[in-house]
């Protein structure tokens, strides 16, 4: 792919606009209905399937399969929704290479799994595309819930609790709604606006009013939310990042990488998004792998991720960093960064090698700099300012196995919360079953 | 939602699928499950007479035919009856029935071909609340070498007779399963009918050999380097099944008789197809042996989206929905012409069409040096072999010539009046159209 603008700095449209479209478009393009009923037909309908146990949200993946099958995707569809309302999005942007396909019998047995990401968007796709919202909700119960934050945990929470009937208002810091199916996703995961379709559609049970530019401690008060309704659930996610704690941190080219990701996606125009022409990525998450590809996507010449620890501790899956590499990113392992270089402006990083000696990640003498004009940082996000009354552990608000927090009447669920990866998939689990049992709180079910 | 709660012959189960009389369903144990998975009834595994029970072979029992993904597309078996004591299953039945009263439970008895025997077990049976029986005429192995299964199945007489019998020692409803290891399936549903049944069941399995072991030179499954011949079931055996139900359902004789689906049922679609050509309700077997009793729960799913989708609201809606289109071949329009159309865009090129008219059917496929495959109208006959070996569904279709234009292959305008050999100007015994 030819690259049309070579200058230094933070530029735009470093590629023609139709190579960035193309370099945008989907990472795992859907299933005609052809390829889908081959797929689906490889699925051994196992026993006590291992795909349906590595599922947070415990679809029955089998049954979902077989009905894709015997050309009944709609009710596929419903096997899905049933336990993942965000299935669509799920079906796009879970690390299935570390859940579902991971343990699927046809990827011990021969490296090649059934594809059921693919096989859950099929699904999901069909039934979305119908315009139906499937489900119905109960009786009102005449209790209200508050939720805080439009992501996956709140918005599963939200639906859930909708359709037992219960009347739900979510507050919302953003001016949009779907947290990071919306701000944090990369872009080829989640093409064609999904998230915001995906939430309309979710909107649809009714009985779900949400406020947007209300984020909590400013508009919105946990005590106010406590006594104006009958619970309240938090799902804001992490709303602050770390830092490296170098100096000229504050350089221009200098920003988070989750900022970067946010930027492009609501960018209208992506071949206009400027992007620098050598890029540093710090971080081994998925933020660092979808800023990094998305750099050299959007044209950047070189892109580096480094990360301070081996390759085998990164976060991002194989397949994350598989597709970093096959996009010309280079990945460097066991650095990190001591300097931040320009006069002014960025001009290179500068990492020390490392090494792990006795379980402790050492940092070495020997030094190098790599030439950067923009350097995203992606080495993790933090609550941000939560009420005292909630106890914290390790950065996150304590939550028991049924998403309670110590506060009586709060749940919580999501990134933000103890327990579990801080996956879509997780957020969504975690969400449902705080409405299961703030639906149990409430009627007396439980 | 579409209501599934089926009701045959006065028996009402919360869907139209049982499981079939098999090993799913020899005990307590293996039934309770299959209702917690989600079966509507079951066919309790053949009861034998009282005495010592019914020995099996102590090596193989089943072969199987597979596709090339190891895809079980048939069944064969040499299982007897149930060889536990009759007390034994007596008493699960009845435990059974008392914890599921709203599941169907029907009970599977052979014994030998004498009025007494008959007379005696099918009240005794009764006591358990079972809510009906079905005569096992079928089975094809071991019992039928002692004068039981299919060989009172293949003799109408002795189907007449013994339904006869039983219908006298019980006011609870009798199914009479047929074999169809027979010439013509219509002599023995009549002769059930005419015995008093209440409805028959079809097919049991069908005498087979799976596969020969070409090292030991014998069948499978082969019991210490012999083999016999079993019952073929599952996916292989459901046309010939569909069928039978449907000659039974539309011959004028057995037309109303009532009929419970048996053969490869798989999928919702399985069942809405035998249900269509007049089945009551469908039993299964295979598909819960290759994949457990929670496959049902695609059925459930399945049938409900498609009743949904077509405004069904109950399954006595579809039962016998596709009978008065099953008819002769000499009832057929002749004057109905179409002709393949390959979708250009659709096609890969293999050539599989091809090679079929060409080789072996009207040669009315043409194929250019780049590979181009078209249809030859002044020779296509409209056999569908293409259709049927294209390996893309939907690439090639039939289209319909409508009336007025011209059939390139005969010359002849197509005639808008349906028009059927019965009066055909070749046919030496054709009467002429009113």
């Amino acid at each position: 792919m030819p690259q049309t603008n070579r200058e230094n700095g933070i530029s735009p449209a470093r590629l023609a606009p139709a190579d960035v479209q193309a370099n945008f478009s989907d990472l795992h393009p859907a299933y005609d209905e052809h390829e889908a009923r081959v797929a689906a037909d490889r699925c051994y309908f196992c026993h006590d399937a291992p795909c349906m146990t590595a599922c947070p949200t415990s679809i029955d993946i089998p049954l979902f399969i077989r009905q894709i099958a015997t050309g009944t995707s709609e009710a596929a569809a419903k096997t899905i929704l049933d336990q993942n309302i965000l299935g669509g999005m799920c079906a796009r942007v879970c690390p299935t290479e570390t859940l579902c396909e991971e343990v699927c019998v046809r990827e011990i047995a021969e490296g090649k799994p059934v594809e059921i990401g693919r096989l859950q968007r099929h699904a999901t796709d069909t039934l979305m595309a119908q315009g139906k919202h499937p489900f119905t909700r109960a009786a009102s119960t005449g209790k209200t819930v508050a939720v805080v934050g439009a992501g996956p945990a709140g918005l599963a929470c939200a639906h859930r609790l909708a359709m037992l009937g219960h009347d739900v208002v979510v507050f919302e810091a953003r001016a949009k709604g779907g947290g990071l199916n919306e701000f944090g996703i990369a872009a080829y995961k989640s093409t064609n606006d999904f998230a915001q379709k995906e939430l309309d559609w979710l909107l649809g049970i009714g009985g779900i009013d949400i406020r947007y530019d209300q984020p909590l401690g400013k508009s919105v008060t946990l005590d106010g939310l406590q006594s104006d309704f009958d619970a309240v659930f938090l799902g804001m996610g992490l709303t602050a990042v770390n830092a490296l704690r170098l100096d000229g941190e504050d350089k221009e080219n200098v920003t988070d990488a989750v900022d970067f990701i946010a930027e492009l996606r609501q960018a209208s125009d992506l071949s206009k998004l400027p992007v620098g022409r050598r890029v540093v990525v710090i971080g081994g998450g998925m933020t660092a792998i979808d800023a990094g590809v998305q750099a050299k996507l959007l044209g950047a010449e070189d892109v580096t991720i480094v990360y301070r620890r081996g390759q085998e501790a990164m976060a991002a899956s194989k397949f994350e960093q598989d597709l970093a590499q096959q996009k010309g990113v280079t990945l460097i392992c066991n650095a990190t960064p001591v300097g931040i270089e320009g006069n002014g402006s960025l001009t290179g990083v500068t990492f020390a090698y490392t090494e792990t000696q006795n379980g402790k990640l050492v940092t070495l003498d020997e030094t190098f700099t790599l030439p950067a004009d923009q350097l995203f940082k992606a080495i993790g996000q933090a609550l941000g300012d939560i009420p005292d009354t909630l106890k914290i552990e390790s950065g996150k608000i304590t939550v028991d196995a049924a998403q309670k927090t110590n506060v009586a009447g709060v749940w919580a669920g999501g990134d933000c919360a103890s327990g579990g990866d801080d996956l879509t998939v997780t957020a969504v689990a975690e969400g449902r079953d705080a409405a299961m049992d703030i639906h149990a709180t409430l009627t007396g079910a439980s | 939602m579409a209501d599934l709660t089926s009701n045959f012959l006065g028996i009402k189960s919360p869907n139209p699928f049982w499981l079939a009389s098999a090993p799913p369903t020899d005990k307590e144990y293996n039934v309770r499950r299959a209702f917690e998975a989600g079966w509507g009834g079951v066919v309790w595994k053949t009861l034998g007479a009282e005495g010592p029970p019914v020995v099996n072979v102590n090596g193989p029992r089943y072969g199987a035919i597979h596709g090339a993904d190891r895809r079980l597309l048939g069944l064969n078996n040499i299982e007897l009856i149930t060889d536990r004591p009759l007390e034994v299953n007596l008493e699960e039945m009845t435990r059974v029935k008392k914890d599921y009263p709203d599941h169907a439970l029907i009970a599977s008895v052979m014994v030998p071909c004498e009025e007494d025997e008959w007379k005696r077990i099918i009240p005794r049976i009764a006591e358990t609340g079972c809510d009906g029986f079905e005569l096992n005429f079928g089975c094809p192995h071991g019992m039928a070498e002692r004068g039981m299964g299919s060989a009172v199945g293949q003799v109408p007489e002795y189907i007449e007779m013994v339904t006869r019998w039983c219908k006298e020692a019980t006011d609870l409803p009798v199914i009479v399963k047929l074999t169809p290891n027979i010439t013509n399936i219509l002599m023995p549903a009549q002769a059930a009918k005419d015995g008093g049944a209440d409805a028959v069941s079809l097919i049991n399995t069908i005498n087979s050999i799976t596969s020969v072991d070409l090292d030991a030179m014998s069948p499978e499954p082969m019991i210490d380097g012999k083999g016999t011949h079993g019952g073929y079931c599952g996916p292989a055996v459901k046309p010939i099944a569909l069928n039978m139900v449907a000659e039974i359902a539309r011959n004028p004789g057995t037309h109303g008789l009532p009929i419970s689906g048996i053969g490869g049922v798989t999928t919702w679609r399985d069942a809405a197809e035998f249900m269509a050509l007049g089945a009551g309700n469908v039993q299964v077997c295979t598909a819960a042996m290759t994949y457990g009793f929670k496959v049902v729960q695609e059925m459930i799913s399945g049938l409900s989206q498609w009743m949904d989708e077509k405004g069904y609201t109950s399954v006595d809606e579809i039962v016998g929905r596709a009978v008065p289109n099953v008819t002769d071949w000499q009832y057929l329009n002749l004057n109905h012409v179409t002709k393949a159309r390959i979708d250009q865009d659709a096609c890969i090129q293999c050539g599989r069409c091809y090679a079929a008219c060409e080789d072996t059917s009207h040669q009315a496929i043409s194929m250019s040096d780049d590979r181009v495959f078209d249809v030859k109208d002044d020779e296509c006959v409209a056999c569908n072999l293409c259709v049927n070996v294209c390996p893309v569904e939907g690439c090639i279709t039939m289209e319909t010539i409508a009336p007025g234009a011209m059939d390139e292959r005969t010359g002849k305008v197509v005639e808008k009046e349906y028009a059927n050999w019965t009066t055909h100007p070749n046919n030496p015994t054709a009467t002429a159209a009113e």
